[in-house]
C-alpha cells in the first residue's frame, strides 16, 4: 500500500465523532473612519499611509523621500509613476537583486491590521515584493477612499477569489525582526521602509 | 531515546539567576503585547470558538478534506507527496533535491522539518542547508536549537549573537546594536537566498477548498527564498489543513496577535500553485498525527497553530528556557504533543506544570492545555512510568490523607517543624520545595482549629 492510501485508512480507522462547521458569520468589528484606522495601524508597524489627489502629489511625497530620491534602480508598475528598469524585459529574477525602490499597485487594504493585498496576475517576477531595498505601493480608489479599505479580514476574503494559479499575499508594513533580545528592527530581509498611497482618481 | 527529565534540565537554566529572570521579562513582555491586541477586539472569544470548532470540524473528516486538497494542489500545477514518518519525509526532500542537482537550500521557519531532524540528515549528504529567519539562522550557527517555536533565539542574549555573528560573518567585535547586527545579517543572507538551488518552507494553513497554503512571516525570508529558486518545496503537518480560504481570516487575525501581539504578520503569503516555469512540491507528514486524532483526551492538542502564546504565559516555561523540555516544541503544548509520541522518553514534561491554566486561557483555538497535561499524568502513572520518587510519596500521601487523625497529626507535627527546626533541618536536599524558595510561614492556628472556634462562638451566640 502506498504512504498514502496508508495515512488515509489510518485517519479513517480512528473514530472521531462529527462536528459541525461553525459558520463565519459574525458581528465582525467595524471602524467609524476606515481611512484613519488604516493609517493609524500601518504607522505602528512602521508604514506610511498617503491619501493624494493626482500623480504629481505622489511624485512630490517620494521625492520628499530620500530612498526615491537617491535610488538608482527603480521599478514601477504603476503608469502614474516612471521607473527606469525595463521590468517586462527580464527574464531571470534574480537579475532584480538590485533594485532601490519598487513602486506597485495593491488591489485594496485592510483598516484592521495596516495590510495590503497584492497578487502576481499581472505581476512578471513575484520576487519585486521582496527584494527591492523601499516599497511603496499605490491603490487606487475610482470614489471615495474608503471604499479600497475594507474593515475586516472577513471582508477581505469575501474580495478576493483564490484557486487560480497565483500568487498573493497580505503586507503589512516593511519587512521586521525582533529576533535579537525583543528589538524591533525594520528591514530584515525585504523592504526597509513600505509606503501607501490612495489615489482618488 | 534517552532524554533527560524536565527537572535537571531546567536546573542548568535556573543556575544563572539573572538569566532566568531576564527570560521571564522578555517573555513577559510579549504575553503583554498579545493581551493588548486580544483586548482590541471585542469577538476576540467569538474568534476563538470560531477556530476551535473550525479545526475539530476538519479534524473529523480529515480524510476526504486530504483528498480534496491534493486533488485541488494538483489541478495548480503542484505535486502532492505523501509521508507516513519523519525518515519518508526527509528521503523525499532528498530525491527531489537530487533531482534538481541542488547544493545550497534555503529554509524558512518551519518546526515540522525540525521535528524531523531534515536539517542534519540533509547536511550529512553533502548539502548546505541555511535557515533564514533571524532567530533561527543565529541559533544555527551557534550549533543550537531553537528554544521556542515562534522566538527561535529568545534565551540568547544580543552580545552572544554579536560574538557569534562576529565570528561566522566577520562583524566588529563588541558590536551588540541589533539595527547594526541585523543588517550584518540582512547583507549575508541575501547572498544565500540569491545562490540558493532551492526554497524550503513550512506551511501555516493549507486549504482543501483552493488547494492552496499559507505561509507568515515578519521578515519575507519565506517569499525571498522561493521566488528566486525554480523550486519551492513545502513541508506540512496534516493537521495544517483548514476547509476553505474563509476559514483563513479567523486564523489570521488570531494567528499574529496570539504569537508576538503584532495586528498580522508583516507577509502572509497565498500560493496556488507553482509560479511559472517553476515546481512546488508539497509534502503531507503524518508522523503520529492520525494516531493523536484517535484519542478522545488528546484529540484537541491537533487543533494547535503553533503561536506559542502557551509558552510565553506559562509560568515554567519563561522561568525554565526552552531547552529544558528536550523537545522541538517546548512549554505545555510541547508537554502534551511530546508524551504522545514517546510517553517513556518525555514523562516528566506532563510534570513541568503548574496546573494554574494561564496556557489554556491564551489558546487562540482554545485547546484545553491543563486539562490535557493533568490528564497525561495519569496516563504516565497508568503506564508504569512514574519514579519511585513520585509514586512513593504520593501512595503516603493517600493512605495519611485517608485518616482523619492521621492527617491532623501530621500536620500539627508539619507546623511544629517549620516553626521550629534550624534552617538546616528543612532546607536541604530532600526537600524539593525549600529550593529558591522560602517555605509558607506556618500559621498559629489550623483551618480546623479556626474552624472549631468559629463554630462553638456561632453555637454560643444562638
Amino acid at each position: 500500500m502506498s504512504s498514502r492510501d496508508q495515512i488515509l485508512k489510518s485517519i479513517r480507522n480512528q473514530v472521531v465523532a462529527s462536528v459541525d462547521h461553525p459558520g463565519l458569520a459574525g458581528d465582525w468589528i467595524r471602524y467609524d473612519d476606515r481611512v484613519a484606522h488604516f493609517a493609524t495601524v500601518l504607522t505602528a508597524v512602521g508604514g506610511a499611509a498617503h491619501v493624494v489627489d493626482s500623480a504629481e502629489e505622489i511624485t512630490a511625497e517620494l521625492s520628499r523621500v530620500p530612498a526615491f530620491a537617491h535610488a538608482s534602480k527603480i521599478v514601477s508598475l504603476c503608469d502614474q509613476i516612471s521607473g527606469n528598469v525595463d521590468f517586462d524585459a527580464i527574464d531571470d529574477p534574480h537579475a532584480l537583486e538590485d533594485v532601490d525602490f519598487a513602486v506597485l499597485p495593491a488591489q485594496f487594504a485592510v483598516a484592521e491590521n495596516g495590510a495590503v493585498w497584492v497578487d502576481d496576475a499581472a505581476v512578471k517576477h513575484r520576487v519585486i515584493y521582496f527584494i527591492p531595498q523601499h516599497l511603496s505601493f499605490i491603490v487606487r480608489s475610482p470614489t471615495h477612499v474608503a471604499d479600497a479599505i475594507v474593515d475586516n479580514m472577513h471582508q477581505a476574503y469575501e474580495r478576493i477569489s483564490l484557486g487560480e494559479p497565483q500568487f498573493g499575499t497580505f503586507v503589512s508594513g516593511p519587512s521586521k525582526t525582533a529576533d535579537i533580545e525583543q528589538s524591533l528592527v525594520i528591514g530584515a530581509h525585504g523592504a526597509r521602509s513600505l509606503n501607501v498611497f490612495f489615489l482618488r482618481q | 531515546m534517552k532524554t533527560a527529565e524536565h527537572p535537571e534540565q531546567a536546573s542548568k537554566f535556573v543556575a544563572n539567576d539573572q538569566r532566568a529572570h531576564w527570560h521571564d521579562q522578555a517573555l513577559w513582555f510579549v504575553r503583554e503585547k498579545r493581551d493588548r491586541m486580544a483586548v482590541s477586539l471585542p469577538e476576540w472569544e467569538q474568534l476563538r470558538s470560531a477556530a476551535s470548532q473550525i479545526k475539530l470540524h476538519t479534524v473529523s473528516r480529515l480524510a476526504d478534506y486530504l483528498e480534496q486538497f491534493e486533488q485541488n494542489a494538483t489541478k495548480l500545477g503542484a505535486v502532492v507527496h505523501w509521508a507516513r514518518d519523519s525518515e519518508e519525509h526527509n528521503q523525499i526532500v532528498l530525491s527531489l533535491l537530487q533531482k534538481a542537482g541542488a547544493k545550497q537550500v534555503v529554509k524558512s521557519k518551519s518546526m515540522l522539518t525540525e521535528e524531523c531532524h531534515l536539517n542534519p540528515f540533509l547536511e550529512a549528504q553533502g548539502i548546505e542547508v541555511v535557515d533564514t529567519d533571524l532567530g533561527e539562522r543565529i541559533v544555527q550557527l551557534r550549533k543550537e536549537t531553537p528554544s521556542h517555536i515562534v522566538l527561535p533565539a529568545i534565551h540568547i542574549k544580543k552580545e552572544e549573537v554579536s560574538e557569534t555573528f562576529h565570528e561566522h560573518l566577520q562583524t566588529e567585535a563588541g558590536n551588540n546594536d541589533p539595527n547594526y547586527l541585523t543588517e550584518a545579517a540582512r547583507n549575508h543572507l541575501r547572498e544565500k537566498f540569491l545562490a540558493a538551488d532551492v526554497g524550503i518552507t513550512g506551511v501555516n494553513f493549507a486549504i482543501a477548498e483552493t488547494g492552496g497554503l499559507v505561509v507568515c512571516t515578519n521578515e519575507g525570508n519565506a517569499d525571498l527564498g522561493v521566488s528566486l529558486p525554480k523550486m519551492h518545496i513545502a513541508c506540512m503537518g496534516i493537521e495544517k489543513l483548514v476547509p476553505h480560504a474563509a476559514d483563513l481570516s479567523v486564523f489570521l487575525r488570531l494567528l499574529a496577535r496570539s504569537a508576538t501581539g503584532q495586528p498580522i504578520t508583516t507577509y502572509s503569503s497565498h500560493f496556488h500553485g507553482p509560479s511559472p516555469g517553476s515546481e512546488l512540491h508539497i509534502i503531507l507528514v503524518d508522523n503520529g498525527r492520525s494516531n493523536l486524532m484517535g484519542s478522545e483526551q488528546f484529540r484537541n492538542s491537533l487543533k494547535c497553530i503553533r503561536c506559542g502564546a502557551c509558552m510565553n504565559t506559562c509560568p515554567v516555561y519563561r522561568r525554565s528556557g526552552g531547552h529544558s523540555y528536550g523537545t522541538t516544541v517546548p512549554g505545555p503544548i510541547g508537554s502534551i504533543l511530546a508524551p504522545s509520541r514517546d510517553s517513556k522518553a518525555h514523562k516528566s514534561l506532563p510534570f513541568a506544570c503548574t496546573l494554574c491554566g494561564s496556557c489554556t486561557d491564551v489558546c487562540p483555538v482554545k485547546i484545553d492545555l491543563h486539562h490535557e497535561l493533568l490528564e497525561w499524568r495519569g496516563e504516565i502513572h497508568r503506564r508504569g512510568q512514574l519514579p519511585m520518587s513520585k509514586t512513593v510519596p504520593m501512595k503516603l500521601t493517600s493512605w495519611m490523607m485517608r485518616s482523619p487523625w492521621l492527617f491532623r497529626w501530621v500536620g500539627a507535627i508539619g507546623k511544629f517543624c517549620l516553626r521550629h527546626l534550624p534552617r538546616w533541618a528543612i532546607y536541604h536536599g530532600l526537600n524539593p520545595w525549600g529550593k529558591q524558595r522560602e517555605m509558607p510561614e506556618s500559621p498559629q492556628q489550623s483551618f480546623r482549629q479556626l474552624y472549631q472556634i468559629h463554630e462553638s462562638k456561632k453555637a454560643s451566640d444562638e
